[in-house]
């Protein structure tokens, strides 16, 4: 069966922040920034071996990282890295079963456990983590 | 002895209706390349829902509207459809409730389109019955000599939450992971490979993780919870699923 026929959304509906709440924005930065530092570790490799072709190439290559747009790319990666790793302690946590609430007898209208705030919290602190981290990278490569 | 006279209260009059537009998805994917909308002007009262207002057309404006619908209370799971762009059953959803003048309804996403609001659920009842959806054990309350299964309140707790599904298909319906990928196993069917685990009568566990420990099983869910946040049972699927991952990972045996 086609994706056609099966009427999926495909990409777009999975990539689609809007709806569903907070969690499923986290659910898009947590793979947008996954994606990102994999980008990331793979130009971080071609950066380094750049050592490989002696004094002048290497230096070349860390007057590039000294530019302002070189300053940007290192403060989102700060970013990244820090939202990953505080969303992935929550989302790995949540993965075992912890912090995801107990089974039982629900009430209408139902709340789900598993949606609860000390999650929202995790992700709204995740979100302010790496934007301070970002900012207090930004103001010592800009304050050099 | 006085004879009982019961009074039968003259019945209150009914509310002049207020009028809704609902906008239906129509669509024969045997006849036509792509769904149309058309837009019906609908009366309503405050008890009105959406199902009523689809039968109110089917029934004086438009009868090949396409509906599945049966209970009309919740319990038979076959009105899942997209209303205003959220999946919800038609029946359990007030017109009031919406607040919006125009009333979009759509067929369900990641399931095959029969016709207009009707979708497949072929696919579904099969990932269902895959995980074995049953008590697993050798002895049975039935066989002659065998005392019945007791189980304390407590244990009944752990898993009386997931028996709840109705197999609507909303949480499917709404899964990031199933909006691109045909094969995983979805979070109707890893709720109830849960529930089944976590009842203290079943012996099929073993079984079952074997099912969902497959490269487009239980880890291909990444926690987005949105099959929760639209379960109308109060299932929450996302709930079972993680505590399902944590008999993989180790976390509970
Ligand atoms: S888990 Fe909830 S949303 Fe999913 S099929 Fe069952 S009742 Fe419907
Ligand atoms: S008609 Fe049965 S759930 Fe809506």
């Amino acid at each position: 069966m086609t994706r056609v026929e099966e009427n999926k959304e495909g990409i777009k509906g999975m990539a689609n922040p809007t709806r569903y709440g907070i969690e499923r924005v986290a659910y898009l930065l947590m793979r947008l920034t996954g994606l990102g530092l994999l980008v990331y570790f793979v130009a971080h490799i071609a950066e380094t071996s750049s050592i490989l072709q002696g004094k002048v190439a290497w230096d070349e290559m860390l007057a590039l990282t000294q530019t302002t747009g070189g300053h940007i790319i290192l403060a989102l990666v700060i970013g990244m890295c820090v939202f990953h790793t505080v969303n992935g302690i929550r989302v790995m946590l949540g993965h075992g079963g912890i912090g995801v609430g107990t089974p039982g007898r629900l009430d209408y209208p139902y709340k789900p456990p598993s949606q609860n705030a000390r999650h929202k919290i995790a992700i709204y602190s995740s979100i302010v983590l790496a934007a301070i981290a970002m900012m207090y990278g930004l103001a010592v490569m800009f304050g050099e | 002895m006085a004879a009982q006279s019961t009074q039968i209260s003259k019945p209150t009059s009914i509310p002049a209706s207020k009028y809704v537009t609902l906008r239906i998805s129509k669509f024969n994917p045997k006849k036509e390349s792509s769904p149309k909308f058309i837009d019906f002007k609908v009366p309503y009262q405050k008890w009105t829902t959406v199902l009523d207002a689809i039968l109110h057309v089917k029934q004086n404006l438009d009868h090949s509207i396409g509906v599945r619908y049966s209970c009309r209370q919740a319990s038979c799971g076959s009105c899942g459809m997209k209303i205003n762009g959220r999946p919800a059953l038609a029946c359990f959803t007030k017109i009031i409730e919406l607040n919006s003048d125009v009333i979009t309804v759509e067929p369900m996403n990641n399931f095959p389109i029969i016709r207009d609001l009707v979708v497949g659920f072929e696919r579904m009842f099969s990932t269902h019955k895959k995980i074995k959806p049953y008590i697993i054990r050798e002895d049975s309350e039935i066989t002659p000599g065998t005392k019945e299964f007791l189980q304390t309140p407590e244990e009944v707790e752990k898993y009386i939450q997931f028996s709840n599904c109705i197999k609507c298909g909303l949480c499917n319906s709404v899964c990031p992971t199933m909006a691109t990928d045909s094969s995983f196993v979805g979070p109707q069917a890893l709720a109830q490979a849960y529930r089944y685990i976590a009842d203290t009568r079943d012996k099929g566990k073993k079984d079952r993780l074997k099912i969902i420990d497959d490269s487009h099983g239980i880890w291909r869910c990444h926690f987005a919870g949105s099959c929760s946040q639209v379960c109308p049972k109060g299932v929450d699927p996302a709930m079972g699923i993680q505590l399902l991952r944590g008999y993989l990972l180790g976390f509970r045996s």
